[in-house]
């Protein structure tokens, strides 16, 4: 059978996209940014998962104005990188699971999760600078070395899904997961955050405080902090810091008790606190 | 469960300084220009948008509002007449901006201004929480 052997969390902040683009990754403002990555991309080398279920939310890109998915899963054999305005990004496109992203899909909707499921979708820098982060800086030649399962939830338009349905659904996610036949190792990804605003007259701000809680929380009392309110978010961590109800979305994927294995947290990257955790089921 | 009470919900962002949540409501608002940003994805119309941006517009159905808050890259009045930052980023992704750059706008510093604020560490949430009591 399928099992999920760890979870990881990270932003996934544009500017990141950019700076592999442009391979600015050893001047002075990126370097210790990516520098927070190199534990981490040795873990990932030395685990081999098989399959990545990676929570993340479509930036405007596969999804336009005219419908916005709560849940959705991509069950396609291949993902492209999306044109967000300047062009395809230069990394290998995405093999799917379309085979475990179908059981996983209806085994959710059985188990009152309502999946939207996408047969075809472009992904944004939402998915592929997780990938970069976790697994390098390939060109399109090369192939990411597992298949991954695109998992968007919706945090562009309000209201979201709460952090307890992410949670619960996490929850589901799992038991989808355990029940696929194949013996699988799987590494579910909750992306987005930290604190960030990028409108208005509070554009900037970061609340590491908050922040350093929710890393806490993460670990140790993920059920608390299922009780924060949207506004809670909005008002300590931006309007888009929302994006880290995608964080406990993952964690409702793992065992209530985890191993953290690793955490970075650095100010600023572009207009964000950028978080990283790496929990491990125990 | 308790009953949702959408109202309450929606009222405790407006005491939020700042901040537009971009709720179903102002999605239905700005539909037809978060559209047009969309349609920038696709370089055949970043080319005719950029030969003639008023000209491109015709076709996109704009209030006059929202067809003067593009023309003139006025990005706070783009959201108040229903635009979302990810759709209006593929508008300044084609004039060649970064997210950075139309954030130093809209709170209106310099780009330079702005990237020393987060360099030193970003907006302090204190002050910035409620409209209704600032000392928070």
């Amino acid at each position: 059978m399928a099992k999920i052997i760890a979870g990881v969390t990270t932003s996934h902040v544009p500017a990141i996209a950019a700076a592999i683009d442009l391979k600015k990754q050893k001047q002075d403002y990126w370097a210790p940014i990516f520098q927070g990555y190199e534990f981490s991309k040795k873990w990932m080398a030395e685990l081999k998962p098989d399959v990545v279920i990676l929570i993340y939310n479509d930036h405007a890109s596969a999804f336009d104005a005219s419908i916005f998915p709560t849940f959705a899963i991509g069950c396609a054999d291949e993902f492209l990188p999306a044109d967000e305005g300047w062009g395809r990004r230069p990394v290998p496109a995405l093999r799917g699971h379309s085979d475990m992203a179908c059981h996983i899909a209806q085994h959710m909707i059985l188990d009152e999760f309502d999946m939207t499921v996408v047969n075809k979708m472009d992904v944004d820098h939402g998915l592929t600078v997780p990938m970069n982060l976790l697994f390098g800086d390939l060109t399109p030649e090369e192939q990411w070395p597992c298949q991954v399962i695109p998992f968007p939830i919706n945090v562009v338009q309000y209201p979201p899904p709460t952090g307890k349905r992410c949670y619960d659904m996490g929850h589901a996610l799992r038991r989808a997961v355990e029940s696929y036949p194949e013996d699988l190792r799987v590494v579910v990804f909750g992306t987005g955050g930290m604190s960030h605003q990028l409108q208005g007259t509070r554009a900037g701000l970061i609340n590491r405080e908050w922040d350093t809680r929710f890393l806490n929380g993460l670990t140790q009392d993920p059920v608390g902090l299922t009780k924060i309110a949207h506004s809670e978010y909005v008002r300590e961590t931006g309007s888009e810091g929302i994006e880290m109800v995608m964080w406990l979305a993952m964690r409702g994927a793992l065992n209530e008790q985890v191993r953290e294995v690793y955490r970075f947290y650095h100010v600023p990257c572009s207009n964000t606190a950028l978080g990283h955790i790496i929990l491990e089921n125990v | 469960m308790s009953e949702p009470k959408l109202s309450a919900y929606l009222n405790e962002f407006e005491d939020i300084p700042g901040t537009l949540i971009f709720n179903t409501f102002r999605s239905r608002q700005g539909f037809n220009l978060n559209q047009f940003c969309m349609s920038l994805m696709k370089e055949p119309n970043r080319i005719a948008f950029k030969a003639d941006n008023a000209e491109y517009l015709k076709q996109w159905n704009l209030t006059d509002a929202q067809r003067d808050a593009v023309l003139a890259r006025d990005w706070t009045g783009m959201m108040k007449e229903g635009g979302n930052i990810y759709f209006l980023s593929k508008l300044f992704s084609t004039d060649g901006h970064s997210f950075q750059h139309v954030a130093a706008i809209m709170t209106g510093s310099t780009q330079e201004e702005y990237a020393k604020m987060m360099l030193e560490g970003g907006r302090n949430p204190h002050g910035n929480r409620s409209k209704s009591n600032p000392s928070l």
